[in-house]
């Protein structure tokens, strides 16, 4: 493909959809796909095609478009109208009312805070687009980034262009971008590699799978924007096994875009050729370790190395590697095509730009959002978020998973930025945020997380094998009440060694879920302290008593 | 040095994806996690005449591939006996909306029934629908909102059409 052929068909394509004069968007993210939305695909489309509706009211699977919570979601175009919790009862009605008098009762308000306080820019077309047609992607701008890059701006340029931006690493370390990709475009080294590492493992995340569900075009495009700044000509996708879906259209996506001669031999006609090819993860959260990472795709046991060297240096079969996150990658196209200094106007002084989130727990809308850094937590619980369910009152939030930690309520007004979190004992992770309210218990938080570190660990360094199985162990004894100030003791200790020995990320930051509820909660582990030792070993396979059980939650609330 | 290309394990069909699957990636020893994939699609399970069997193929240890096969969760040696499964998410926002009660209502139910329901209870990581919280997989589909006892309900339907 040539540039005036992308030019001409993006504009075929954005033409032939002002042509129809309606459309209706079923959302397929995984969420909604849980209830079913595929069905609901099918019996939109049967309807349609019963009233003769077919040509001028097209039916799609789209991507995520957020609110998870009020899903299944059926959004009409262009009328801007969307229905929430909709089933198949509702099916002619829906398509009844197209061009006509939208059906209230179903309508889900789209002028509440969830909508109007984000900013979407890496979810910009998720949700908008059917992410298994190209036609769709090119018609809001696909690969036009991509155009820009291979013929107006060198290598250099580009990567000029991603420093100034101030990206930063959205898989959890906050590493600046622009930095990674100037080491590998440094390496001497003929062979280069650009891997997406899309093995989102931390429970409650979801912002990946989004992403590459929702628009995996734009991921093919910045991983090829990648390659020609940093001079690598192949590139893996490495994908969580379990995501069937995400695989799937990725897989897809990439044969369009080899088709369209946007992945290949000289794209555009330039010099640079590009090639992608995706790989399954195994169900290893270890894998997620840059360097296990490495080892998975070579086909090994996906166990960390230590580094340096790193794989910017050193990576994939002894070649510079260039490792980024799906989400830092989506944010490079739109850098490229509205410029460094817009995306630098977003966010606070050390964390720029937008930053997807997977909120999540105990509040009112859940679902997948995408804000400037430098909101303030509080703006996204209480007003994007909605506030708490069930007249309970808020608690604590937890960021960044099994590696972060938790924010007290006094904390609400920190604005999101990476720094700021780590100053008050959290980190942005990956971005799952997740409420909790005056029901959880802050230990019976810090346990679960260890359990999930305690089964993950990989089993190569000492300090995490046994570490995460004796605190694992000394938090289920604080929890079923068996614990002394002695065992206390022992695991702020055992925090301590662990966190300053281990390997990799994964045994080092496993602490940090108990170091921040014990900052922070410190009365709840006393409060469970016996003062008579017991000398019963506690089976490891012990749990504390299940918490009491819910109704359905919050379904419209 | 690639070894000899050898026979499959047996004259099955199925052979040929795992066939198609090696050579797409040139017989390298870095297909080994891809070919399992495949294997354990096709299959359901690796015994130990397909791990031999890649092994050979590839070219590499058996102990590598063994020691690769143990390692991932997603792989399995033994076949899934029950008919059933039925997968309970434990990420965070499932516990915190009630998966641990979830679990131990379906574990009372089947693991401790003396008749041995043909149904297999297994809990997973995070299952990223958190939206759906607390989430359980029937079958490979996946239902949310759920309840001890509409979870319950579910099982005693695949019960009582097996009887």
């Amino acid at each position: 493909m040539n540039p005036e052929e992308l030019h001409q068909l993006a504009e075929q394509h954005a033409h032939a959809r002002t042509q129809i004069p309606h459309r209706i968007r079923v959302c397929a993210g995984s969420s909604c796909m849980g209830l079913h939305s595929d069905q609901l695909v099918n019996a939109i489309q049967r309807e349609l095609k019963q009233q003769g509706l077919e040509k001028t009211c097209p039916v799609s699977g789209v991507g995520c478009m957020g609110l998870c919570s009020a899903g299944p979601l059926v959004a009409i175009d262009p009328d801007g109208i969307l229905y929430q919790h909709v089933s198949e009862a509702d099916v002619s009605a829906i398509v009844a009312s197209v061009g006509n008098e939208p059906l209230e009762q179903l309508r889900c308000p789209t002028d509440i805070p969830f909508f109007t306080r984000q900013k979407r820019v890496v979810l910009e077309h998720c949700g908008q687009i059917d992410p298994e047609r190209i036609e769709d992607a090119l018609a809001v701008g696909g690969y036009t980034a991509l155009l820009t890059a291979l013929t107006e701006m060198t290598p250099a340029e580009v990567i000029t262009h991603v420093m100034r931006s101030g990206l930063r690493g959205r898989g959890g370390a906050g590493y600046p971008t622009g930095l990674k990709w100037t080491t590998v475009a440094k390496a001497r080294n003929p062979r280069k590699f650009v891997v997406c590492n899309g093995d989102e493992g931390d429970p409650g995340a979801f912002m990946d799978r989004g992403v590459m569900e929702g628009d995996p075009h734009r991921v093919i495009e910045a991983m090829a924007i990648a390659g020609y700044a940093v001079g690598a000509s192949e590139g893996y996708f490495f994908v969580r096994g379990e995501y069937t879906t995400s695989v799937k259209r990725l897989r897809k996506a990439i044969m369009q875009a080899e088709r369209n001669g946007l992945l290949g031999a000289n794209i555009f006609g330039t010099p640079f050729s590009f090639t992608l090819e995706v790989r399954l993860g195994a169900g290893a959260f270890v894998s997620g370790e840059e360097t296990a990472l490495i080892a998975s795709i070579e086909g090994r046991r996906g166990t960390p190395t230590p580094r340096p060297p790193y794989p910017a240096e050193q990576g994939l079969w002894g070649c510079p590697t260039l490792i980024n996150n799906v989400a830092t990658l989506a944010s490079i196209p739109p850098i490229i095509n509205h410029g460094s200094e817009w995306y630098a106007s977003m966010g606070t002084a050390n964390s720029k730009g937008t930053h997807v989130f997977a909120l999540t727990g105990k509040v009112v809308n859940t679902g997948l959002i995408e804000v400037p850094l430098g909101t303030t937590l509080r703006e996204v619980i209480f007003e994007i978020g909605g506030g708490i369910p069930n007249g309970h009152s808020f608690k604590a939030v937890q960021m960044g998973g099994p590696s972060g930690g938790c924010i007290p309520a006094e904390h609400l007004d920190t604005p999101l930025g990476y720094e700021a979190l780590q100053r008050i004992g959290a980190m942005m992770g990956s971005g799952g945020i997740l409420v909790l309210d005056d029901t959880s218990s802050m230990v019976e938080v810090a346990r679960f997380f260890m359990e999930f570190c305690m089964t993950e660990s990989c089993g190569k360094c000492v300090p995490c094998r046994v570490g995460t199985v004796q605190m694992h162990h000394l938090l289920t004894r604080i929890s079923t009440g068996t614990a002394t100030a002695h065992d206390l003791a022992l695991l702020e200790s055992l925090c301590d060694l662990v966190q300053h020995t281990s390997l990799c990320g994964l045994g080092r930051s496993a602490p940090n879920p108990v170091l921040s509820t014990l900052r922070y909660f410190r009365n709840e582990y006393e409060a469970s302290l016996t003062s008579t030792p017991s000398n019963e070993l506690i089976p490891l396979t012990a749990r504390p008593p299940a918490p009491p059980t819910q109704g359905p939650n919050g379904k419209g609330a | 040095m690639k070894a000899a290309r050898i026979a499959p394990p047996s004259e099955d069909k199925r052979w040929r994806v795992i066939d198609a699957t090696m050579r797409r990636h040139g017989y390298h020893a870095h297909a080994l996690i891809e070919t399992l994939h495949a294997t354990q699609e096709s299959f359901g399970f690796l015994d130990e005449d397909a791990l031999r069997y890649i092994a050979a193929t590839l070219g590499v240890a058996l102990s590598h591939v063994y020691g690769v096969a143990t390692f991932y969760r997603r792989f399995t040696l033994k076949p899934r006996g029950a008919r059933h499964t039925c997968v309970v998410c434990t990420g965070t926002a499932c516990h915190l909306k009630g998966a641990p009660a979830l679990l131990e209502a379906l574990q009372q139910r089947i693991d401790h029934d003396p008749t041995n329901p043909p149904v297999s209870i297994l809990a997973a990581r995070c299952l990223a629908s958190c939206g759906l919280a607390p989430a359980v997989v029937f079958d490979g589909k996946v239902v949310g909102n759920l309840t001890p006892d509409l979870a319950l309900e579910r099982i005693e339907k695949w019960l009582h059409h097996e009887s």
